[in-house]
């Protein structure tokens, strides 16, 4: 796989550091960022960052379908026919995907009335589908975990960094607490959907400087969107 | 009356793709070409309308009574996956000329979260029938029209001069956000 090709592992540093786990882990935080480097799973990203609460539990419910169904299909890896390999993940990810839902509307409700239906949407989030295909079918379960949390750990870091600015200058509030003093009027655009996309546009560009800056050579990666055709 | 507007809001104020993000990954990638996006236009529309429809069905005839609600999720997307695969074979039986010119947007609506998402807000706001089907179809005719203004709004792009540190992507969510700003611009006369 190309995944393993150009994976950068350190070469010095603590033996953690060292590891093939660490590795993969690293590139899906940094280097292969669902959201700012592949631009995968952009529908929930949008919809749920007006507020850090729901932003935040949104994350948590990808981590654990991401990390159950790399699991899963990572052991199954070697029984699941080729030819009916998508339905079959996508078999697994909805049993998973109806768990959590009903998880959310057992132990939090109201989180679960306000994310509506991009909870279930999880289930079309080409950032698990693309796992799945690209990782999980080609290697042991402990290091698609050590992968499926990088990921998963990367969508939290653009999630979370989306709705801080939205929750901010929207409502002028950090997880429903008041920062910003009440003489300051909040932003209503970022809380509406424009918001959404002008606040991921100016978030890609201040990525792409930072990316930049850390590879002089001047050979900036385009956000490619390669095996994303679908979502 | 009821009917109109809500084909009007569903087309236009609550569009699918600008203000529930639903569609989001082909609005970014496939828009680059007006033709290829008019035709993925067509294929999720037409898609869009039969699985919300057949999903109606299932859910109020098989589920609800069965008191199998929980399913809801598994059952959509397997009858979502199925029907993209009936349609794919019948167009690619009864005329091949069609099925090249739309064949290949089938297999990769089966993973379009638009469709799912159509048949989730159908079961949320509790549809009826000729609610559903107005629904769906507006729906895919917003994003249709969404897509393909999108696909003209980077042809002009290429004349253009926008800050490299954008890319394509960034430069592309920055328009999505003005287009939504347009649309959202009707909101006062119908919204669902």
């Amino acid at each position: 796989m190309a995944e393993q090709a150009q994976l950068r592992v350190p070469k010095t540093g603590y033996r953690l550091f060292r590891t093939k786990s660490w590795g993969v882990f690293a590139e899906g935080v940094w280097h292969n960022n669902p959201i700012f480097g592949m631009m995968l799973g952009l529908c929930s990203t949008l919809a749920v960052t007006n507020l850090m609460a729901n932003a935040l539990v949104m994350c948590l419910s990808v981590i654990l379908v991401l990390i159950v169904n790399s699991w899963v299909i990572s052991l199954l890896r070697n029984h699941i026919p080729e030819r009916v390999r998508m339905i079959t993940y996508m078999l697994i990810t909805s049993s998973l995907v109806i768990t959590v839902d009903m998880m959310l509307k057992i132990f939090l409700p109201e989180t679960s009335k306000a994310l509506g239906p991009y909870v279930a949407l999880i289930i079309t989030n080409c950032i698990i589908m693309g796992r799945a295909e690209a990782f999980a079918m080609n290697n042991p379960p402990g290091v698609c975990v050590a992968d499926a949390l990088g990921v998963g750990l990367g969508y939290t870091f653009s999630l979370m960094t989306l709705a801080f600015v939205r929750e901010i200058l929207g409502f002028g509030t950090i997880f429903g607490w008041q920062v910003l003093p009440g003489s300051v009027t909040p932003m209503q655009l970022f809380a509406i959907p424009p918001g959404a996309f002008f606040t991921l546009g100016v978030f890609i560009l201040v990525v792409n400087i930072i990316r930049r800056k850390g590879e002089p050579e001047g050979e900036s990666k385009e956000g490619g969107c390669g095996q994303c055709e679908s979502c | 009356m009821r009917i109109m507007l809500m084909l009007f809001a569903s087309i236009i104020t609550s569009n699918i793709a600008l203000t529930y993000f639903l569609g989001m990954c082909p609005f970014v990638t496939i828009s680059r070409n007006i033709g290829v996006a008019a035709g993925m236009g067509v294929a999720v529309t037409v898609v869009m309308t039969l699985t919300a429809t057949a999903n109606w069905a299932i859910d109020t005839l098989i589920l609800q009574p069965l008191g199998l609600g929980f399913l809801q999720f598994l059952v959509f997307i397997v009858t979502i996956a199925t029907i993209v695969q009936i349609l794919e074979m019948v167009i690619d039986r009864y005329s091949p000329k069609l099925y090249h010119a739309f064949g290949i947007f089938l297999p990769l609506i089966t993973v379009n979260c638009a469709i799912l998402g159509i048949s989730l807000f159908m079961v949320l706001r509790s549809y009826g029938f000729v609610q559903t089907l107005v629904y769906s179809f507006g729906s895919g005719l917003g994003w249709t029209l969404a897509i393909v203004t999108m696909g003209a709004l980077r042809k002009r792009l290429a004349f253009s001069n926008p800050p490299s540190g954008f890319g394509d992507m960034g430069i592309t969510a920055i328009l999505a956000g003005f287009m939504a700003l347009a649309f959202l611009g009707f909101s006062g006369m119908a919204s669902l």
